[in-house]
């Protein structure tokens, strides 16, 4: 009985939306129903433009701003003042900002890869994790603008420190949060496994890696965009190219609507790729994300 | 010649933590017969979990012998399978990929598998189908009602045609009509493929519900007090718990229940 009664109720479901024949629905129910999913679409449209609203009067209230306090150039360029800087600076703009995100992308891949490596071991051994995790934590609170002059001492000056921070800057948080991913799977779960003879990597296999995914992505988020201001912050220091080095050059002389062309660019970039990694995970670990509206069956 | 039980715990001990940790079984002795179906019931924290994880080898006894089919227990059995309270399927597999789970890791089925899948799946299929759950494998788990949850698990933890079925509490999370449900389907489940069967359970019901003989384990440190079989005929329905056997002999288990709880009491009490 109970049974039959979870099964129609969950099938169901999934046809919430259509009306059913055997539902006895009056005409001004369908409308006010038509009604309540119309004002839903309404909704959810708003939230989508409403970001690109919100960025575009910013844009508009600070070029405002500029106009009506007469604010001079060289303290804060206006956005249509920084857009001529970026059209007439286009090439170069393009060029260093292709290295940043050259060198961005090499430390952000390494990071990952000795991010998971890590976080897997560390995660699945309390042992390792105990002798590791103070390391780990020590050298996380290294600020790493510290950092850059040694590596210029050891890499010279160039592409390789921008590289190696952006890497530092980023591997810290993939491999703790794969690591947390690893070491909280439910004991009862690792039983069940072991108690069918699974050995300790075929656990990790089937259940520590595909649970740690969920973390895993959430710390891309983060490592991508400190990865630019690793990479940034050693180009400012410590570059010859790079919108970091760039940044510098034009501050040096002044152009300080060109400093901001290359922050409005920085921001782009670490946009865009903060988009991809969310668009990633969305696609791979959508069994983590589920709204409310996907359960069915609510015993 | 009687037949050697398919379960030997003799007189073990079990510490947790080495010297300074709790003492969770003393001097913990029973078997189980082959097909059987026990069992262990006993006031909260009695020790009843670690009696199941010393039978499937997960931890080793401190002192004592646990002799499974015969073989003293050294490492994790490869022969059991296991449901706890918490469903524990994994949400980013299908309700037939969390069944097929077993298959992956067990041989000599994980070897086969990428050239039998289709007889494997096979299998899950008609598993699923005998807890209710036919049409619902594409699904999962999280698009699914917590009774049905636990029938996925029960499929998991029987697909590989384990010899040792063990169940700690496995019904404890849901309500009473759900729980009562999954008796009689895993009394079914035990019909058709006679494992043995060791259920923890603290709902003296259930145990006198799915049970041929009950074990009442003393609060902690643990020991098994008393055991008490169940004469009812197979299969068993929701009426027989209305009979006065039933009752009494719920009644009854409750009285050494009680009576463990109160020694436990006594003992805090000096």
């Amino acid at each position: 009985m109970h049974t039959e009664a979870a099964a129609t109720f969950a099938g169901n479901i999934p046809g919430g939306q259509s009306a059913r024949t055997d539902d006895p629905m009056q005409d001004e129910d369908f409308a006010r129903d038509a009604a309540i999913v119309a004002a839903a679409v309404r909704r959810k449209r708003l939230m989508r433009v409403l970001p690109w609203l919100v960025i575009a009067g910013m844009v508009v209230l600070w070029e405002i701003v500029v106009r009506v306090f007469d604010i001079p150039e060289f303290v804060l360029p206006a956005p249509s003042v920084v857009a001529q800087s970026i059209s007439k600076w286009w090439n170069p703009i393009i060029m260093n900002a292709g290295q940043t995100l050259k060198t961005t992308l090499v430390g952000f891949l390494m990071a990952n890869l000795l991010g998971l490596t890590l976080g897997v071991i560390v995660g699945s051994s309390t042992l390792v994790y105990h002798g590791l995790y103070p390391l780990l934590i020590a050298f996380n609170s290294i600020p790493k603008v510290a950092v850059v002059p040694i590596l210029v001492i050891w890499f010279g000056i160039g592409t390789a420190p921008a590289i190696i921070t952006a890497f530092l800057i980023s591997f810290f948080p993939i491999t703790v949060n794969v690591a947390a991913g690893i070491a909280t799977v439910e004991p009862e779960l690792r039983d069940v496994l072991r108690a069918l003879g699974a050995h300790p990597l075929k656990i990790v296999r089937k259940v520590g890696l595909p649970r740690a995914m969920p973390y895993y992505f959430a710390s891309l988020k983060i490592a991508i965009t400190s990865s630019f201001l690793g990479s940034i912050l050693a180009e400012t220091v410590a570059g010859q190219s790079g919108i970091g080095h760039l940044m510098i050059v034009a501050s040096s002389r002044f152009e300080v609507p060109l400093v901001f062309a290359g922050l409005v660019v920085t921001a782009a970039m670490s946009v865009t790729m903060y988009t991809i990694a969310t668009l990633i995970e969305t696609r791979t670990i959508g069994w983590a994300m589920r709204s409310q509206g996907d359960m069915a069956g609510g015993v | 010649m009687k037949e050697r039980p398919f379960v030997e715990i003799d007189r073990v001990w079990m510490r947790y933590n080495g010297t300074g940790g709790t003492l969770a079984l003393r001097n913990a002795s029973l078997t189980v017969e082959r097909e059987e179906f026990v069992a262990v019931v006993g006031p909260s924290g009695c020790g009843k979990s670690t009696l199941m994880r010393l039978v499937t080898g997960l931890w080793p006894a401190s002192s004592g012998s646990v002799i499974v089919a015969g073989k003293e227990v050294d490492r994790p059995l490869s022969i059991a399978g296991m449901a706890f309270q918490n469903p524990t399927l994994l949400p980013w597999r299908s309700i037939l990929n969390n069944v097929m789970l077993p298959f992956e890791v067990v041989e000599p089925h994980a070897g086969r598998l990428r050239r039998d899948r289709a007889s494997y799946e096979k299998q899950c299929l008609e598993l699923l189908e005998l807890v209710g759950l036919k049409g619902f494998e594409a699904k999962n788990p999280w698009q699914l009602s917590g009774g049905m949850q636990q029938r996925a698990s029960l499929c998991r933890a029987l697909i590989h045609q384990p010899q040792l079925l063990m169940l700690d509490e496995p019904f404890a999370a849901l309500d009473v009509f759900t729980r009562e449900d999954l008796w009689s389907v895993l009394q079914n489940l035990w019909m058709v493929r006679k494992p043995t069967v060791i259920l923890v359970t603290h709902d003296l019901r259930e145990a006198a519900f799915l049970a041929d003989r009950i074990l009442v384990m003393t609060s902690r440190p643990g020991r098994i007090m008393i055991e008490r079989k169940v004469e009812l005929p197979r299969p068993r329905t929701t009426e027989m718990t209305y009979t006065p056997y039933f009752q009494d002999l719920v009644q009854d288990l409750r009285g050494h229940i009680d009576r463990a709880r109160q020694g436990e009491e006594m003992a805090h009490a000096h």
